[in-house]
């Protein structure tokens, strides 16, 4: 039962989002240095940090499908793919919009967290196309947890190697050695953080409990017709579940 | 750079907004063509389900009219 929880959830999420937003717009400060762009900080960098987290969940995932067989985890897998990807996608369009108010360009390639975030969206984005080359839905499953093992244990170990280099460019505002963000500046963070990690949860039990209920309708058509003969599945991507 | 006066600014960030707010709707409005397309199977399977039922009905009870010839 993926819907389990879902209506509590969707709620948790439209509050926590609401007040995150309302956060961002009357209580944090205006930055001293970059001004209202920096509101901005509060959409883009939980969004960076919710689509990082949801590669390795997926890595995570395909961990499981790999060690217990189940089909269920690597749905899982791929729908924590999936909609990181999508998060992705904003993360990098924020980030630009960003880039081009602070620093005046849209993008800077001599700038390793945003070189090193492009590497990680370009490397999941083959995620898809890698699915799609391999018809046998079992052999398509193995593979794809491989790769979001794989993919999933980069993730990490790419975000220490941008930490360890030292830009002069990119804000560090978590340093623990410098001051970091004032305190109002980091409530509101957290919140954004938290409406962000809710938002992903959310969109995620939606997209298996959709695939579920899709499931068991076609289930149901062929208890209920086994005579019909059901046009052959289009070769697809998304795992199904049964 | 300086930073910039709140009205260059404001689109700026209304924009970066904007994007990820069209983002989440379009994801939704995909969600909800998956959903209608589950209602609509979900309706033609209750037809089917309705159909057999009708069927095996009238089935019982031509068997029930039948003369027995014991």
């Amino acid at each position: 039962m993926y819907s389990k929880g879902l209506r509590t959830l969707s709620i948790a999420t439209v509050v926590t989002t609401v007040a995150a937003l309302s956060l961002v717009a009357f209580y944090a400060p205006l930055d001293a240095d970059q001004g209202f762009i920096q509101k901005i900080f509060y959409l883009h960098v939980p969004l960076a940090i919710v689509a990082l987290i949801g590669f390795v969940v997926g890595g995570i995932y395909g961990i499981l499908h790999l060690r217990t067989g189940r089909r269920e985890f690597d749905a899982r897998s791929y729908v924590a793919i999936h909609l990181s990807v999508i998060f992705g996608v904003a993360v990098l369009v924020t980030g630009s919009i960003w880039a081009k108010a602070s620093w005046g360009h849209w993008w800077v390639w001599d700038e390793p967290t945003l070189v090193s975030f492009l590497i990680v969206f370009l490397m999941y984005a083959t995620y898809y196309p890698f699915r799609y080359a391999i018809e046998d839905p079992e052999r398509q499953a193995r593979y794809a947890s491989v790769f979001a093992i794989t993919a999933g244990a980069f993730v990490p170990l790419n975000f220490m190697a941008v930490r360890l280099a030292q830009s002069l460019v990119h804000p560090r505002v978590f340093a623990a050695t410098t001051g970091g963000l004032p305190n109002s500046m980091l409530l509101t963070f957290l919140v954004s953080l938290l409406a962000m990690a809710l938002i992903w949860t959310t969109l995620v039990k939606f997209e298996l409990t959709a695939k579920s209920a899709s499931g068991k309708l076609s289930r149901l058509r062929r208890a209920l017709d086994p005579d019909d003969e059901m046009p052959s599945p289009a070769p697809s991507i998304a795992p199904r579940l049964s | 750079m300086p930073a910039l006066p709140l009205d260059e600014a404001g689109k700026y960030v209304a924009g970066a907004y904007i994007v990820f707010l069209t983002l989440i709707l379009i994801y939704v409005d995909i969600m909800a063509a998956k959903l209608q397309r589950i209602e609509r199977e979900l309706g033609e399977l209750a037809e089917i389900a309705e159909q057999k039922r009708s069927g095996e009905q009238s089935e019982s009870e031509a068997e029930e009219k039948a003369p027995s010839h014991v």
